[in-house]
């Protein structure tokens, strides 16, 4: 049995982890509101965007004069799944849910005869993958650096992927990231960007467009920009689910610790009871050999 | 005096403004033009300028690098890649600006060149329209 000052010390040791995980889950709640209040910001430019995309390559799409960004490679036996995870750990599952939705596809596409190739956003995804699959990596992304996510960031990216769909490096690209829901529930989500599946929405009533300056200078013009802006709302989607998992991973710890402390006092209680009830017994049995 | 027309500019991290205007003069890829309520519907692709936007006794300006513009008859949409207020243009921004610009357009392919030399030519155009030096 552990002795009492023991198990003092360790009620202190737990009070101040306490102290750090509910410091750590206001951090991230302040965090988490930066990140929805971006994600959400960014929505008015994303909405408008993909309408007029939706209606440009309803128009275009079908023609064989359609952009490759667009109508693809016309293979895809070369899958470039891009995993997006976040630099920092004690988040919960968060990263883990990615890389296992990421793992499934690796497999899945594996098993399909298809050459994989991997390229990772943020530190921790990467470490996940190494073990299984490093010789699959094809480039890294660090965001370790960025304090607030920009739409440059997703540009960089955006841009080293269009420069290997340029130089046919691949067929397929899909990103790996974390939708944001609530703050107990991310869900990972695996969605193609190249080649664009854009819909075409309902509400452009059919109003035909003036292009200028014409149809598919627009089109080759915007798809580029569509990459970055589904990378965009995808790190910005991520970056509010890593707070919120965050958030909640921290309330879970800070209850446990509160839980952990209870047990330890109970039982330093009884220790503290037992030894006095001893001192006592000594004593007494003592007093009457005299 | 012209029907008001609802003006939007949107950059990807931000609204930037929504209001009833006039009239809104845009820099379009292949010129300027200046859009009022009535317009037939367009789509057309904006380059490096400065976009004003006329309304009752009120005049904004906006300094865009690129993206496009959807116009209708009530509604006149920028989807600007990067929009700043005039008022806060700083030597900084152009210069980082245009640094950026100078690398794409030796990084770019050369069957491109003609479209980064064009961005670079419109981005040092708009920088010294506003009073910026240009030299890196």
């Amino acid at each position: 049995m552990p002795n009492l000052k023991d198990l003092k010390n360790r009620i202190a040791s737990v009070k101040s982890t306490r102290k750090i995980t509910k410091a750590m889950q206001m951090v991230s709640a302040a965090k988490l509101r930066r990140a929805q209040d971006a994600a959400e910001a960014s929505r008015p430019y994303a909405e408008r965007f993909n309408a007029v995309l939706g209606a440009l390559s309803a128009s275009v799409g079908g023609s064989d004069t359609a952009p490759r960004l667009l109508a693809g490679t016309g293979k895809d036996d070369v899958q470039l799944l891009v995993v997006m995870t976040s630099e920092k750990g004690l988040c919960g599952g968060f990263n883990t849910n990615i890389v296992r939705l990421a793992r499934l596809r690796i497999a899945e596409l594996k098993a399909q005869g298809k050459t994989v190739k991997i390229i990772t956003v943020g530190k921790k995804g990467r470490e996940q993958l190494k073990r299984d699959y490093s010789d699959l990596f094809v480039e890294h992304f660090d965001l370790s650096d960025v304090k607030k996510l920009g739409y440059v960031h997703a540009q960089n990216i955006a841009k080293g992927l269009l420069a290997r769909f340029d130089s046919l490096e691949f067929d397929v690209a899909t990103i790996f990231y974390s939708k944001f829901q609530n703050v107990v529930t991310q869900v990972p989500t695996a969605q193609q960007i190249i080649p664009a599946a854009y819909e075409a929405s309902e509400d452009t009533g059919g109003a035909l467009y003036d292009y200028e300056p014409s149809e598919e200078a627009i089109l080759a013009d915007l798809l580029p920009r569509g990459v970055a802006t589904q990378i965009f709302a995808a790190l910005l989607e991520n970056a509010a689910s890593e707070q919120g998992a965050r958030m909640s991973a921290m309330d879970n710890a800070t209850r446990n610790a509160g839980d952990m402390i209870d047990q330890l006092t109970i039982q330093y209680n009884r220790s503290r009871q037992a030894v006095i009830t001893n001192e006592l017994i000594e004593i007494i049995s003592g007093a009457e050999a005299l | 005096m012209a029907a008001n027309v609802q003006f939007d500019l949107v950059s990807p991290e931000r609204k930037l403004t929504s209001v009833l205007v006039e009239q809104v003069q845009i820099p379009g890829a292949d010129g300027d033009l200046t859009a009022m309520a009535g317009h037939e519907p367009t789509i057309l692709s904006l380059r490096p300028g400065l976009l004003t936007a006329t309304g009752a006794g009120v005049e904004e300006q906006y300094v865009v690098t690129g993206g496009f513009a959807e116009l209708s008859a009530d509604t006149i949409s920028v989807l600007a890649e990067l929009a700043l207020p005039r008022g806060e243009m700083s030597q900084e921004v152009v210069t980082d600006l245009l640094k950026q610009a100078t690398k794409a357009h030796e990084e770019a392919h050369p069957d491109e060149h003609h479209m980064t030399q064009k961005f670079l030519a419109d981005l040092v155009h708009i920088a010294e329209d506003l009073g910026f030096h240009t030299n890196l």
